[in-house]
Parts: C-alpha cells; sequence; structure tokens
C-alpha cells in the first residue's frame, strides 16, 4: 500500500509552502514514518521548531507542536520535556536556526544529554531570508551575503554534536529518503540527546547562485558525496576526499537529564 | 502468470514539478505533462516506491 501520510497531516494543511523541489518535505515525510513506525501517540509526542524554513515543519503535523523564536527550539523543548519527561520530545530545524543563532542552545542540549531528538536540515544556508550564508555554508560557495565566495569553513554539524556531548549522531540526506525515517526511529528510541542531521537542499537560494542548474543537479550531488559508514571502512583516505559520511556515527550511554534531574529533587527532598 | 500492475496516483493539486520522481525512477514509468508529472510507462514499474518516497510534495502514491 502507499504509505498514507494523511492521517499524521493537520487537515488542508497542503500544499505546503516550500518551493519546488525542497528537501524539507522530504524529511518530514521521512519523520511521519519515523513516528508511525514506532506508533507515537500525537498527544504523547511535541515537534519544536525555531524559525526558518526548515521550521515550519510543526505547523503540518497533526500532533503537539510548538513554533518558537529563531535558534530557540533547544530551550523551549527542554522546558517542555522537564514539565513532562514521559513526552517523545521531537525538535527540528535549520542549520543557521541550530548553529548561528541557536548555536548556544545547540551545544548545551548536546552536553546535558536530555532525552529528545534534533533533526537539522542543512541545506548549507539562510533560504527562508533570501541567501545568506550560514556558519554551514562551504568555503568558497556563493551566498547573498558572500557574493564573491566564503572565505569561512563550515561548520561539521555531526561532529560538532558529538563534541559537545550528544549520545546519538546520525546523518542521511535528502536524496536517501528511504534511510530517513530509519535514522530518526533509531534516533528517538536512543535514550539521550540524539542528532540527526540530512544533508538538504534549497534550489532556490543556494542552488542557483552555486552552479546548480537545477533540483537534480543538487539531488545528484547528495548522492553522490554521501558515503555510508560501513563502505567507508573499506575505502582510502584518497578515495574518501570530499565525500560525507552517512548513517549512524556515534552512539554511547550517559546518564540522561531528566533522570538526573529527579534525583536532585529526591536529594532536595530528602534534606527537608 | 500475469504481472499484477501497480496503481500509481498523481494529486495534481499538490505536484510542484520539481522532476525528481521523473528524473530518479529507475525504469522511466514516469514523464512530464506540462507542469505536472504523469504516468507514462506503467508496465515498466518495478514497484521500487522511490517516485513515493522522493517526493517532498506527498504528490505521488504508488500501491504495489
Ligand atoms: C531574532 C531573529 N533574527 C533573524 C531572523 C531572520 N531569519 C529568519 S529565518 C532565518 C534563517 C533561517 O535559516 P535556516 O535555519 O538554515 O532555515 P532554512 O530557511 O534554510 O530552512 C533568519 C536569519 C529572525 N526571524 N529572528
Ligand atoms: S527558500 Fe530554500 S529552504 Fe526555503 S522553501 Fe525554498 S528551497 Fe526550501
Ligand atoms: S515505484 Fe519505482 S519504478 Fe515505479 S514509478 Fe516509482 S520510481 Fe518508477
Ligand atoms: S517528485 Fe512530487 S512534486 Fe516533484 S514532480 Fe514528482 S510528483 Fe511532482
Ligand atoms: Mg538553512
Amino acid at each position: 500500500m502507499a504509505f498514507d501520510y494523511d492521517k499524521y497531516i493537520r487537515p488542508g494543511k497542503l500544499p505546503h509552502i516550500w518551493c519546488p523541489g525542497c528537501g524539507h518535505g522530504i524529511v518530514m515525510k521521512g519523520l511521519i514514518r519515523a513516528m508511525d513506525s514506532l506508533n507515537l501517540k500525537k498527544e504523547d509526542t511535541c515537534i519544536v521548531s525555531g524559525i526558518g524554513c526548515a521550521s515550519r515543519l510543526p505547523g503540518y503535523i497533526d500532533c503537539c507542536t510548538l513554533h518558537t523564536a529563531h535558534g530557540r527550539a533547544a530551550a523551549f523543548a527542554t522546558g517542555v520535556k522537564m514539565a513532562k519527561p514521559e513526552m517523545n520530545v521531537i525538535l527540528c530545524g535549520g542549520d543557521g536556526d541550530g548553529t548561528a543563532i541557536g548555536g548556544n542552545h545547540f551545544i548545551h542540549a548536546c552536553r546535558r544529554n536530555i532525552n529528545m531528538t534534533y533533526i537539522i536540515m542543512n541545506n548549507y544556508i539562510y533560504g527562508m531570508t533570501g541567501g545568506q550564508f550560514s556558519p554551514c555554508t562551504p568555503t568558497g560557495a556563493k551566498a547573498s551575503t558572500t557574493p564573491y565566495g566564503n572565505p569561512d569553513p563550515g561548520f561539521d554539524i555531526a561532529k560538532l554534536a558529538i563534541g559537545a556531548g550528544a549520545t546519538f549522531v546520525a546523518r542521511g540526506t535528502a536524496y536517501h529518503a528511504a534511510q530517513i525515517d530509519k535514522l530518526i526511529a533509531e534516533a528517538i528510541q536512543h535514550k539521550g540527546f540524539s542528532v540527526v542531521e540530512i544533508l538538504d537542499d534549497c534550489p532556490t537560494t543556494y542552488g542557483r547562485r552555486n552552479k546548480y542548474r537545477s533540483v537534480i543537479d543538487m539531488m545528484n550531488r547528495l548522492k553522490e558525496v554521501a558515503v555510508p559508514v560501513k563502505a567507508a571502512e573499506k575505502m582510502t583516505a584518497e578515495q574518501l576526499e570530499g565525500k560525507v559520511l552517512t548513517g549512524v556515527l556515534h552512539k554511547v550511554e550517559k546518564p540522561e537529564y531528566t533522570e538526573e534531574y529527579a534525583k536532585v529533587i529526591q536529594r532536595a527532598q530528602a534534606a527537608k | 502468470m500475469e504481472k499484477k500492475l501497480p496503481t500509481i496516483e498523481i494529486v495534481e493539486k499538490y505536484c510542484k514539478g520539481c522532476h525528481i520522481c521523473v528524473e530518479f525512477c529507475p525504469t522511466k514509468v514516469l514523464e512530464m505533462k506540462g507542469f505536472v508529472v504523469a504516468v507514462k510507462n506503467l508496465e515498466a514499474c518495478i514497484k521500487c516506491m522511490q517516485c513515493e518516497l522522493r517526493c517532498p510534495d506527498f504528490a505521488i502514491k504508488v500501491t504495489p
């Protein structure tokens, strides 16, 4: 059977606002399939976002949702999770939202290892505001604010998350659509802060400035750069030049924040 | 035994004509008709579901 997305979409919300070929829709469908595979109940699931095209995602999904301030998804989501630790809390947003204005919230959520899942749609640009460079824009790439090429090196979001203490980190791409739900489902099941970076495309503000003639060009690039971690083990450094690893990149167990905080409450009550 | 053909439904009001499904269909089942996608050669469909998975716009549904 064709997958029934309709039962997860708020009535009357489609078509969505994203441009033709924007990968955010592919990611949203992956998230819906992941929610379905885990049987997440609408009333027990909260999707929280910041601001940006990617951050429009919660508006479409029929569950508890919060569309917050730019870069602040992690702060609001932490509040939800602390108040209701039994809730499945899923954050989503773009590279700009998560690593520029929201970079601080991002690294501290990783450090705390609070049991939430963060889906970050990395299209290497501020799509919504017309294509200003983000901390993930590759060196040399053109943006409205770097018309002669970006001098900065881009962040590696997955490495940033691992360095900051996230206990589950995975990466996929919008081209590899069938893998997205599996990565998100595994991330949701992991106890601790999990990050799923999806390499995405913004044909409208990034593609056209950077010599991608079409959406298909951008999808082909995602297809070509992605190397599954397992396959990478058998490849030489030379073969891996310019490639990006996909799959589950990092998975460890560490104390989880809401559980540790519950212990603090117990100690405080015992001390009374 | 006769091969059971899949059903491919195109939701024209959602399709934004991005070409993703057309381009990456391994057996070239789909084509663009004006601004929206259309089924050109249903017999060739291998029911891989990739078009449905990759469509960003919920516009193509394959029932194998
Ligand atoms: C406090 C604040 N500063 C700046 C903005 C303008 N703004 C809106 S979206 C955005 C960037 C979004 O980029 P990203 O998170 O990568 O999402 P995309 O649109 O690329 O999906 C910016 C700078 C804002 N809304 N609020
Ligand atoms: S501007 Fe870019 S990120 Fe925003 S909807 Fe269009 S393609 Fe997607
Ligand atoms: S299911 Fe596969 S073979 Fe059939 S139309 Fe879709 S992409 Fe082509
Ligand atoms: S992928 Fe979806 S939106 Fe794009 S052309 Fe095919 S059916 Fe239309
Ligand atoms: Mg972006």
